[in-house]
């Protein structure tokens, strides 16, 4: 086993070697510009980006045709809320997101917001999930777009996305979901979720930085987005900007292995992940798992220690990459507002760990990784005036703390 | 973020986590800070009332690993100065000898609060001795 070990596959993955081979030759020998439609370099460009559109496509159960690349999941966010907002502006001007979801989707909402939009954020329940019932309730008719996650970039919780288009549906909106850290990770159909739009990125699931895709309904309904990126209209005029091919390949290739290889994997990660949950639980007390634990990633753990800051925690595993919700390890130094969103309060936001077991992660990794987390945490508890405090009986809640 | 080494070493092996008795007329103890903010300090200094000089401190800290360095080491200093003395430690001095970042200079701070806090405390139980002595007389 090597260190330092790497358990943080929501923030990124390793690219995988298989997919790295197929995107060698698309930097040097066959480096053609895929639009270049008189010579034999820009039809073997072109082919390869075809040959991983279909790959895209056929990972989530939709039609090449459907597949417009981006270079990432932030611009495929954008494209789909500004690019709806634009095109359907005539329609309404109303859309539906939640609390929890990625700041490309909510930062997008709060710049459409400021162009007269009306964007309701809908809360979560303790476990995670949107009330369908008060997705019903936000439906309006001017509401054009809904726009949930697939999968959750911190608790990994699954949202019921196929009854939430049901609803968007109904009142005729779009359903477009953020599906960046569910694509390659769980079963993915446009069809069966019902879904309009999704955003898919390529380094989530073992392909490469700075390219992914937005997926775009052209049959019942047929949705149509606004660029909003001018130029040589590629991508059917939704993208312009010159194919980055070995990008492209990769995340088709990425695509292919996913396919391949999910129903195994999945068993795999979940495997892992209950292992190191549940040695977790064993060991500690005053444990909190962030998120229901019925509809979630399977590579996915995000956990509580109480009275411990998660920041020091970190510190003491600094030979494993993990995140943390603590406002110390954030650019804003505020904790993690999705934990927030779950009404657990700050404190248990503060104590937050969030494991990404990834295709690489091994289980003599995950017994090292256990065993460490739970010294740490008992190190950590000994030094925490909170910890004292509960162990003689204090309730926490109902002290005057000096706010500061 | 890059910790200093001494940051790393407070962390590592801290000085003086423990607690002292409350109620003893001679400890006085602070506790800074709230746990929806990510960090709580509880600092105890341990007086000779015929000298005024602190014995001993001892700390327990729930936050980052500057919050926990910052009063592990305030404890250090607080070790053998008077109540006075231990009034004009400054954020500052910490922030200099532990190279704190400015993003950490807040745990400074907390940790200068917590003297004061324990100091305050220490000074509000023996004025009541005192005037609980005078009433008797």
């Amino acid at each position: 086993m090597k260190l330092p070990i790497y358990m943080d596959n929501h923030a990124t993955t390793p690219v995988d070697p298989r997919v790295f081979k197929a995107m060698l030759p698309y930097f040097t020998d066959t480096f053609g510009n895929a639009a270049s439609r008189n010579h034999s370099f820009g039809w073997v460009a072109e082919d390869a980006v075809e040959k991983a559109r279909k790959q895209v496509a056929d990972l989530i159960g939709a039609n090449n045709k459907e597949i417009v690349f981006t270079s990432g999941a932030t611009e495929s966010n954008n494209l789909a809320l500004k690019g709806v907002a634009e095109m359907y502006a005539e329609k309404g001007n109303h859309i539906i997101t939640a609390a929890t979801e990625h700041k490309a989707i909510l930062d997008t909402c709060k710049r459409l917001e400021k162009e007269g939009i009306k964007v309701t954020y809908l809360p979560v329940e303790t476990n995670g999930l949107v009330d369908l019932n008060k997705l019903r309730a936000a439906m309006t008719d001017k509401t054009i777009l809904v726009s949930i996650m697939y999968a959750n970039n911190e608790i990994g919780v699954l949202q019921p996305v196929a009854e939430i288009s049901k609803i968007a549906k109904e009142r005729g909106a779009l359903f477009h979901t953020d599906a960046t850290q569910a694509v390659g990770k769980v079963p993915v159909d446009v069809t069966k979720d019902g879904i309009d739009i999704a955003s898919i990125s390529a380094h989530k699931m073992y392909g490469p930085k700075g390219v992914g895709a937005l997926y775009v309904r052209r049959r019942n309904p047929r949705v149509q987005v606004t660029a909003q990126m001018d130029g040589g209209g590629h991508e059917r005029g939704m993208r312009s900007g010159t194919l980055n091919v070995p990008g492209i390949v990769g995340l088709g290739e990425a695509c292919a292995l996913a396919k391949a290889e999910m129903p195994e994997e999945s068993k795999r990660m979940a495997y892992l992940r209950d292992k190191l949950k549940d040695r977790l639980l064993a060991s500690l007390d005053e444990v909190y798992i962030n998120g229901t634990m019925e509809h979630r990633l399977p590579n996915n753990l995000n956990i509580s220690f109480a009275f411990v800051e998660g920041e020091s925690l970190l510190m003491g595993i600094n030979e494993i990459a993990v995140s943390s919700g603590s406002a110390c390890t954030s650019a804003t130094l505020e904790p993690s507002y999705v934990l927030k969103a779950l009404g657990a309060g700050d404190d248990l936001a503060h104590s937050s760990i969030r494991f990404g077991l990834g295709r690489f992660n091994t289980e003599e990794e995950v017994d090292y990784v256990s065993a460490k987390v739970i010294d740490v945490v008992k190190k950590l508890r000994e030094l925490s005036p909170l910890y004292e405090m509960h162990k003689e009986g204090v309730d926490l809640t109902k002290v005057q703390w000096t706010a500061h | 973020m890059a910790y200093s080494d001494k940051v790393l070493d407070h962390y590592n092996n801290p000085r003086n986590v423990g607690s002292f008795d409350k109620s003893d007329p001679n400890v006085g103890t602070g506790m800074v800070g709230a746990p929806e903010c990510g960090d709580v300090m509880k600092l105890q200094v341990k007086v000779n009332p015929a000298t005024g000089v602190i014995e001993d401190a001892k700390f327990k800290t729930f936050g980052c690993g500057s919050a926990i360095a910052s009063s592990s080491l305030a404890t250090e200093w607080l070790r053998g100065k008077t109540v006075d003395e231990a009034l004009a430690i400054k954020n500052t001095d910490i922030v200099n000898e532990l190279s704190l970042p400015p993003v950490k200079i807040h745990c400074s701070v907390l940790a200068e609060d917590a003297i004061k806090a324990a100091i305050d405390d220490y000074k509000k139980k023996t004025e009541k001795v005192e005037t609980s002595v005078q009433a008797q007389a």
